[in-house]
């Protein structure tokens, strides 16, 4: 279903949709995973991102991301000035990511309070993107809605705890996919949710012997 | 939304209404939004239109590659020396549109692709590369009338009307469909909107939507190393002045052969056979020009090099 807003809109800073929009989507996810602006950003441009990234601004909207300006915020556009003065330091190089990759696709290394965190990101067009990596597991993550995170010991139950606790606080599943790097070892799940999780909810789930972690990504607009 | 201008045309004439009216409640039947929320958002989006058609007119923005920026201003200092009269100056400083509502539209395409350009904020209508044609044509002919918010809103709806119609029956990309599904999509968009601003029929606005596109048929997506910058900018200014002419003709009374529909579909058939050289990817068309390629290689930076850090 088409609507007249998706035509009159978005209310973005330029210059292309899928370049800018998009790579800023894809920071704002990563700068979620970190809890907060990150301390340290490694960010490496793959394909047309590497090419034509500078000229249409990517790096600027990938770092504005990083900080937490959205896709219209006029921000975006000086976010090199403004990141040292604001608490990240930031590198940006250009990169041939091995195995199938889409040709908008950005690789981020974040470093906050000690901890780490990397995630390869798609600009799929429109402002539409695909978080396909985090920390070396593989995933599809849209960002157009509230999404859990979980990392989890590979056993049988896991899923169905936490959906459990999900149904308790009568928070529907949009979509999830769960992937491990080997049977029995640590499984990532995502869950794409038609509304947030209060935090009982996720008190609950973090409180599961299995789960290791728990992230929130807020629904990106 | 519909899907069918035909459609879209005999419901508002059924409820003897404009297409920008039609859309308005059709926007709101799924019950998402209401009537209010609709409005409130396009009222939104009109202003920053109206932000980045008033930042590109002050003429100090330049694009990331230095390339673009300025000219939305020269094109209105040529309207501001019509309207005082300064015509004997040899060689001439501005043409006979200067200081109309055609130089106004060009002025204002220009301006808001400027700022698009320059990383400064735009409304997508119905994409970024696209973004100037329609605050261009919509604000030269509101402020040349007078009209009023709630006029400018319908004439909004109208062409988000049109655009989703050419969203589903063929494209908004020019990586899929040329500049056709773009500046031409715009043109048409923007047809609508200034027919509905000026009071036209709903068939007045398809039949300018119609001959809007039908001039942007073909109209390849061929930018300076893959960025919206040359020949997007002036795209848009052009985009503008068919949107005009199909405008001037709808309200004269013209009609068009091809349905406005089947323009529609031409389009998507023409994008869907169009060569991967002409669908953004600077393989052809001017970007391959030598002064294109030229210009790629030195402005416009290709490759980011190593590192870096903060810059």
């Amino acid at each position: 279903m088409v609507s007249l807003l998706d035509i009159i809109g978005p209310v973005m800073v330029g210059p292309s949709s899928s370049h800018t929009a998009g790579a800023c989507r894809i920071a704002l996810v990563a700068r979620a995973l970190c809890c907060g602006t990150p301390e340290r950003a490694r960010i490496e441009l793959h394909g047309s991102f590497a090419r034509t990234g500078k000229g249409h601004g990517t790096d600027r909207a990938l770092v504005g991301g990083l900080l937490g300006f959205a896709p219209d915020d006029a921000r975006l556009r000086a976010s090199l000035e403004l990141a040292a003065g604001l608490g990240l330091l930031a590198t940006i190089e250009t990169t041939r990511l091995r195995g199938a990759h889409h040709p908008n696709t950005a690789r981020l290394t974040l470093e906050r309070a000690g901890r780490s965190v990397q995630l390869v990101g798609s600009s799929l067009g429109g402002g539409r993107i695909a978080v396909t990596e985090i920390d070396g597991f593989a995933l599809d993550l849209s960002g157009a809605y509230d999404t859990l995170i979980v990392e989890a010991r590979d056993a049988p139950g896991v899923v169905a705890a936490v959906t459990a606790e999900l149904a308790a606080a009568k928070v529907n599943v949009a979509g999830m996919r769960v992937s491990r790097h080997r049977k029995g070892g640590d499984a990532i799940h995502v869950y794409e949710l038609d509304a947030p999780a209060d935090e009982a909810a996720l008190a609950s789930i973090r409180a599961l012997a299995a789960v290791a972690f728990l992230r929130v990504v807020p629904r990106v607009d | 939304m519909y899907d069918s201008l035909a459609e879209a045309v005999a419901h508002a004439e059924a409820a003897q209404c404009s297409l920008g009216e039609l859309a308005l409640e059709a926007e709101t039947r799924d019950g998402r939004r209401t009537r209010a929320e609709v409005e409130e958002a396009l009222l939104r989006a009109l202003n920053v239109m109206r932000g980045s058609v008033a930042r590109g007119l002050v003429g100090d923005v330049r694009s990331v590659s230095g390339l673009v920026g300025g000219d939305a201003a020269k094109v209105a200092a040529a309207g501001e020396r019509a309207r005082a009269g300064s015509a004997s100056a040899a060689p001439p400083t501005h043409g006979l549109l200067a200081g109309t509502v055609f130089g106004d539209a060009l002025a204002r395409a220009i301006a808001v692709q400027e700022i698009n350009a320059a990383m400064g904020v735009i409304v997508a209508a119905p994409t970024a590369g696209g973004a100037g044609v329609l605050p261009g044509v919509l604000l030269a002919v509101g402020d040349r009338v007078g009209a009023d918010d709630a006029q400018l809103v319908r004439g909004l709806a109208a062409a988000g009307l049109v655009g989703a119609v050419i969203a589903q029956r063929a494209s908004l990309s020019g990586a899929e469909a040329g500049c056709q599904a773009e500046t031409g999509a715009a043109a048409s968009m923007a047809a609508a909107a200034a027919v509905e601003v000026l009071g036209g029929t709903a068939r007045q606005q398809a039949t300018a939507s119609a001959l809007a596109l039908q001039g942007t048929l073909g109209l390849v997506c061929d930018p300076l190393g893959g960025l919206v910058e040359v020949p997007c900018v002036f795209r848009n200014a052009t985009g503008a002045a068919i949107a005009l002419a199909g405008v001037e003709l709808a309200l004269a009374g013209v009609t068009f052969a091809i349905p406005a529909d089947e323009v529609i579909d031409a389009m998507g058939e023409i994008g869907r056979t169009m060569d991967a050289r002409y669908r953004e990817t600077a393989g052809g068309g001017l970007a391959a020009t030598p002064t294109g390629r030229r210009l790629a290689r030195e402005r416009l930076s290709i490759g980011m090099g190593k590192g870096g850090g903060n810059r």
